[in-house]
């Protein structure tokens, strides 16, 4: 199993951007292509998240595993769309008509789904979690759940050691995973004895932090500061943005 | 395949799940102390994890989901638990969407409460093994069909021509169940064995640390 990219590294400009202000355009650019209708608009903005990913230093390599992720649910609908939708016929298969608006829905779907998903890697996947964590907090995100972001981060790296070390030795033990009832029962005990691991390790952490003087609260200890090339990038977001939706428009 | 991405659904659907989805967070948050946030968070951490887990099923294989038994042994916590992990796999893993953000959440939290709800009741510390394996099996297959049929009603309020992908959804999601059903039964057997406290529920009041 490979380890966990919660951290991974980005470099250049956007690297250097507040991670409030990143959060944000991300989710600006988000509610920007979910709204556009244009496949050229659409086309445009998956163009404008790709060259983000190039300026925040993502390899290709890695990015195109995790697009694969989305692909599975996107299929199903590229297949089925065209076929569904009402509209001009325009290919014949067997018994079926696909129709032009049908596959325009489809690659509309296609390209804004991507667009998303690269900006919101090339933004937000390359903060460290624990910086987003904070982030999330400063922006007003209710504390409790900024606390159990932050804690889940933390535990998830010591969880997934814990599970390598299980995994490790069922292999020891020849163990080949198959659909069938004897791999569903290793599993439900992989993850039972995971979860009593887990539960033993929650009460020695809540102790070693009552220990410490833990109240139920944790103080946020991070030194962003807002600066004015940060301001910048703000305005340049909102003008690439309103520019999109301009571009929606007109090719309406 | 839980994970709807971004730029499918009509506005009205994600505006519904994202308005529901921050309202069941809300009361979520308001039941959590902050002497169970180390506890929630590492329960948190152990079912992101497990979720990896690549699952082989037929032909192809799957990550289980886990929000039955995350309902079962979390209760009203699942809904944060599984709200942090959307969003951890969302930015860095690039699984589903930010403004689906909020549908996602309902379509795994809605199930876990249903079944901390009408199954955890069933549990208690001195429940038999035979006991918790039937009430895990249920949880499992509860959480993933309603699950299932959530992301199905999803699609198709979004669009009359989204139903058939939709019933293509629901196939796909049943040798799921099946799997993590017997895995979750597994879980459950196995935790009222070796450490049945934890099976206290949320409202009975949890094995104090």
């Amino acid at each position: 199993m490979t380890p966990l990219m919660l951290s991974p590294g980005g470099s250049g400009w956007i690297s250097e951007r507040d991670p409030r202000l990143r959060i944000l355009c991300a989710l600006a650019f988000a509610l920007t292509t979910v709204g556009l209708t244009t496949p050229s608009a659409a086309i445009t903005a998956l163009l404008l998240a790709a060259s983000l990913t190039r300026a925040a230093g993502i390899r290709p390599g890695s990015l195109g595993r995790r697009l694969l992720a989305l692909e599975g649910f996107i299929l199903v609908l590229l297949v089925t769309l065209p076929f569904t939708t009402p509209g001009a016929a325009i290919l014949h298969v067997g018994p079926l008509t696909a129709s032009a608006e049908g596959i325009q829905l489809a690659a509309l779907i296609l390209l804004k789904s991507n667009a998303v998903v690269l900006s919101l890697l090339a933004l937000v996947g390359t903060l460290e979690a624990v910086a987003l964590g904070h982030a999330l907090a400063r922006l007003g995100v209710p504390e409790k759940l900024a606390h159990l972001f932050l804690m889940t981060v933390r535990q998830i790296h010591l969880m997934q050691a814990e599970l390598g070390r299980l995994r490790q030795a069922m292999r020891a033990r020849a163990f080949m995973p198959r659909s069938d009832w004897h791999t569903w029962r290793s599993y439900g005990w992989l993850v039972g004895m995971l979860l009593v691991r887990s539960l033993e390790r929650a009460q020695r952490i809540l102790a070693a932090m009552r220990c410490r003087g833990f109240d139920g609260r944790l103080y946020l200890l991070d030194s962003t500061r807002w600066e004015t090339r940060d301001t910048i990038a703000a305005f340049g977001c909102a003008v690439l943005l309103s520019g999109l939706i301009l571009l929606d428009r007109m090719s309406r | 395949m839980a994970h709807i991405p971004d730029g499918v659904l009509s506005a009205p659907v994600l505006i519904a799940g994202a308005t529901v989805g921050l309202g069941l967070v809300g009361t979520a948050l308001r039941r959590l102390d902050y002497d169970r946030l180390p506890q929630a968070a590492v329960l948190s951490a152990t079912f992101f994890v497990a979720s990896l887990i690549n699952v082989p099923l037929g032909p192809s294989s799957a990550h289980l989901l886990l929000n039955g038994l995350m309902g079962l042994l979390l209760g009203w916590t699942a809904v944060p638990a599984l709200l942090v992990a959307l969003i951890l796999q969302a930015v860095f893993f690039g699984f589903g969407g930010l403004v689906v953000l909020g549908v996602n959440t309902l379509n795994l939290a809605l199930p876990a409460l249903l079944c901390a709800l009408l199954l955890g009741p069933r549990l208690s510390p001195r429940s038999t093994p035979s006991q918790a394996f039937r009430t895990g099996l249920m949880a499992g297959v509860l959480g993933v069909l309603l699950t299932g049929t959530m992301v199905a009603i999803s699609l198709g309020l979004s669009g009359e021509a989204y139903v058939p992908a939709a019933k293509i959804l629901i196939a796909v999601y049943l040798p799921l169940a099946i799997a993590e059903g017997l895995i979750t039964a597994t879980v459950v057997a196995f935790l009222s064995r070796v450490a049945p406290e934890t099976l206290a529920g949320e409202t009975q009041g949890r094995a104090a640390p």
